[in-house]
């Protein structure tokens, strides 16, 4: 067996203004390993693959790729030498197709046509992305702008892409968290053929359990510093937990049941065309009502219709008792409404403004007399999320541009948590967000539906669905296909109804 | 925040500020008659018109919009105004009506783009057009002129020494700092820059917010109509022309990013300043107006390409 590695990053450190991102950082590679990177929100694991793939320049320390110093420089050099990324965010130009997308930069020109290089073979890409990502499990037309997609096949499409460049070192940052069951099983199941192929995986994600399926070798990160390397086959969840944050945790689910008050939300037959189907369901004070389903289950279209963004083709909406026209995002919050959506980039933040902006951009009324902010008044309500939901930020007045993905998440929550809405539909609220953090969390959403508050939570990740919700509802293809109290749920139950059964 | 924070911040904003200090201490040493208080104050009059304008265009374009019609915009506010001066309208009521012109046409602009869902561009250059056309045919395409003593001394008048365009222009760039940094018109204004889907998702009538960000910068076209009128004792049809390009350019240079969402009306005021220094200071070198424009060309090319150096810089 080989045992030089791959790939090694020695005393690497990268600092930004205010903040020592990685600090003395050391790390190893071997051959067709899947090599985990665990660490808190803001814990460097991104930076440090940003170095590896040309994003960032290190400010000290050196890589070595199969014993030789590399220098990286640009992400062209990366690719050249074999490295390909996913990174934690999206970065798919949203005009453009499925494929053209997956090819940017490398389109296949026509063969026999040496003359015109220039000339895309269209034929032969379209072709060769819906092969790709068939292979994946994903049928799309991939000719769509992937502006149109949803945000899981988007990453399903960004997944192709790197898949595609036939890289040796492969650094997959957070892939599966929009991902539901279905696709983080055909991924799985491709890393395990790119294993065999000699590929090297290094693998970020906040979901415990994929560690242990998919992962050979955990290096976790504390801020900014390496506290340990294990193999998976000897390492326990506890542990790892208690290496990563540095403390107990106590129970990772800290549900508690809160009375049942009036009904605040009931849907009637709501239909839209070919995306939501004769939906019907309520929701009372103090009830925590969980969405699952699959990619494309329409259960982001059914909160976008609730919330007033999309036009309803029939069916009624009622507000504590009122039937309601919710023609807008404006009359919604009004109501008493707030929607933390799936995708921060595009949809949650405001990337240049601060941390307190975004805090604070949907109750800048209540901030203000006259229309003068206060400004005071703002960084109060938001120094208190801060310190309850622990975001790493050097200040209020960070851009939160420069937060790491999880602490982006924690401001997005932070923003309609401020904005005192009763009626709050999370969309994936955890989203690339770690154990300790999501913990604080759920203690959160408790506090919220023990003051009377009531929450719809869609999330991809069941055992949260299990864990936090009173009720919950399964979709599968528009509508509602099975209803569980949390007594009766289970995973397998949930599954066989959001594949389509209805027994 | 230590000083430090505060500089990595926003250093762009020293970095333009430095370059205009540099840029004056190049021309006091090639000419000593460039740092005399009378050419200064010289500067700073001839800079106010296109700083106003600058300083609207600064609203827009840090909503990731921009607005080509201002140059036309100011021509027509200022013939409605002349011509309701000499039918004898009471100076205030002209005044009036000429920004109330300005922003209406702004208010136009707004509509299109954010009800009518057009690009900002074509919008405003739709309305560069009809605004000029419409000058054009108001006047027969002749030039009003001849104004009171009292009208005029708005452009000719001195208040403790300072002229009345700086005096206005410093209350305008005062106000649209309060504005900006202050109000949540101001806060919105970059939100909507920085992320419009986020914006309209926090519940925000983002339509309203834009219609009134074109209309405003509309109306300061119309202020500066009213500076430039009383300084020529005349309102004519073709005046304001390329202007809307010395306003993009003072805004660009003064640091405030085309995509919206990033700058500052302290970076406008400074780039609109660094222009007019230019300006003069070629003038004072005896440098032909065909050279000075090739040499400011350079300047913005140059400062927008070491902006974004900078910020490059910083990864
Ligand atoms: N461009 C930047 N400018 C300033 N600070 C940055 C920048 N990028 C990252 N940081 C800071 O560096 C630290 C590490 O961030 P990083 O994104 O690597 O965290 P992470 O481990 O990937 O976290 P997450 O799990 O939330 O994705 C954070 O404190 C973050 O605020
Ligand atoms: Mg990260």
């Amino acid at each position: 067996m080989e045992t030089e590695p791959v790939l090694q990053m020695r005393n690497i450190r990268k600092t930004f203004p205010g903040v020592i991102a990685l600090d003395d950082v050391s790390f190893d590679l071997r051959r067709g390993e899947v090599h985990i990177l665990l660490g808190e929100n803001g814990a460097g694991k991104s930076t440090l693959m940003k170095i590896l793939s040309g994003a960032y320049e290190r400010d000290g320390g050196e890589v070595l790729i199969d014993g030789r110093e590399v220098e990286i420089g640009n992400p062209r050099r990366s690719q050249s030498l074999g490295i390909g990324i996913i990174y934690q965010e999206l970065n798919l130009v949203p005009h453009l197709s499925a494929a053209e997308n997956i090819y940017l930069g490398r389109e296949p020109s026509r063969a026999g046509l040496p003359f015109l290089p220039f000339i895309v073979d269209r034929k032969a890409m379209n072709g060769s992305a819906r092969e790709l990502l068939a292979g994946l499990g994903v049928n799309l037309d991939v000719r769509r702008p992937v502006g149109e997609l949803s945000i899981a096949e988007q990453q399903m499409v960004e997944i192709a892409k790197a898949v595609s460049l036939d890289a040796r070192i492969l650094i997959m940052d957070e892939p599966t968290a929009v991902l539901t069951e279905r696709e983080i099983r055909e991924l799985f199941a491709r890393i395990r053929r790119l294993k065999a192929d000699g590929v090297s995986i290094i693998y970020i994600s906040h979901r415990m359990e994929e560690l242990f399926e998919i992962g050979d070798r955990v290096t976790v990160l504390r801020d900014g510093s390496v506290v340990g390397t294990r193999d998976i086959a000897g390492a326990t969840k506890p542990e790892l937990i208690r290496m990563m944050v540095n403390r107990e945790l106590t129970q990772q689910f800290p549900k508690v049941a809160a009375p049942r008050g009036k009904e605040v939300l009931r849907v009637e037959g709501l239909n839209r065309a070919g995306v939501l189907t004769d939906i019907s369901f309520s929701l009372c004070e103090g009830e925590i009502l969980g969405v699952a389903g699959l990619l494309g289950s329409g259960r982001t279209e059914l909160a976008r219709a609730i919330f007033g963004l999309d036009r309803i083709d029939s069916g009624g909406i009622h507000i504590k008792g009122r039937l309601q026209r919710i023609a807008s995002p404006r009359r919604a919050i009004n109501l008493g409404l707030g929607f933390l959506t799936e995708d921060r980039k595009t949809q949650g933040l405001v990337l240049p403004l601060s941390v307190r902006e975004n805090i604070c951009l949907p109750s800048v009324d209540a901030f203000s007399r006259m229309g003068v902010v206060s400004r005071r008044r703002e960084a109060e309500a938001a120094a208190k999320y801060r310190k309850d939901l622990r975001i790493k930020t050097t200040g209020l007045e960070q851009r939160v541009v420069n937060l790491s993905g999880g602490n982006q998440q924690k401001v997005v929550l932070s923003k309609w948590l401020v904005s005192r809405g009763d009626i709050l539909i999370f969309d994936e609220p955890t989203r690339g967000i770690d154990v300790g953090s999501k913990a604080e969390i759920y203690e959160l959403m408790n506090k919220l539906t023990a003051a009377g508050a009531a929450i719809i939570m869609i999330s991809s990740d069941l055992p949260e669905v299990l864990g936090m919700s009173d009720r919950i509802l399964v979709m599968h293809q528009g509508r509602i296909n099975g209803e569980f109290s949390a007594a009766e749920a289970t995973q397998e139950k949930i599954l066989h109804r959001a594949l389509g059964d209805t027994e | 925040m230590t000083l430090k924070t505060y500089v990595a911040q926003h250093g762009r904003q020293f970095g333009t500020l430095v370059g205009l200090l540099v840029l004056c201490a190049v021309m006091w040493i090639l000419t000593p008659h460039f740092l005399t208080i009378s050419n200064l104050l010289n500067i700073a009059e001839q800079t106010a018109i296109i700083a106003i304008i600058a300083a609207g265009m600064t609203f827009v374009i840090l909503t990731a919009g921009i607005d080509l019609s201002v140059g036309s915009v100011l021509a027509f506010s200022g013939v409605v105004m002349a011509s309701l001066l000499q039918k004898g309208a009471p100076v205030g009521v002209a005044l009036a009506v000429g920004v109330l012109a300005g922003f209406g046409c702004g208010t136009i602009n707004g509509l299109l783009i954010s009800v009518g869902r057009l690009p900002p561009f074509i919008a405003t250059l739709g309305m560069m057009s009809v605004a000029r056309g419409g000058s054009l045919l108001f006047t027969e395409g002749r030039p009003i002129s001849g104004f009171s003593e009292s009208f005029r001394y708005l452009a000719t008048g001195r208040v403790v020494g300072v002229p009345m365009p700086v005096l206005v222009m410093l209350t305008v760039f005062f106000t649209a700092w309060f504005v900006l940094t202050k109000t949540k018109l101001g806060r919105y204004t970059y939100a909507i820059g920085g992320n419009e889907e986020a914006t309209i998702l926090s519940g925000i009538n983002v339509r309203l917010y834009k219609t009134l960000i074109y209309g405003i910068c509309g109306g300061l076209a119309g202020l500066a109509a009213i500076l430039l009128t009383a300084r020529l004792n005349s309102a004519q049809p073709i005046a304001g022309m390329m202007y809307e390009l010395d306003a993009i350019a003072a805004t660009v240079i003064g640091g405030t990013s085309l995509m919206g969402g990033e700058g500052n009306v302290f970076g406008t005021l400074v780039g609109a300043l660094i222009i007019g220094v230019l300006r003069n200071g070629l003038t004072l070198l005896n440098i032909s107006s065909f050279a000075q424009q090739i040499i400011i060309g350079l300047v913005i090319i140059v400062a927008v390409l070491l902006d974004m150096t900078l910020k490059k810089g910083r990864r």
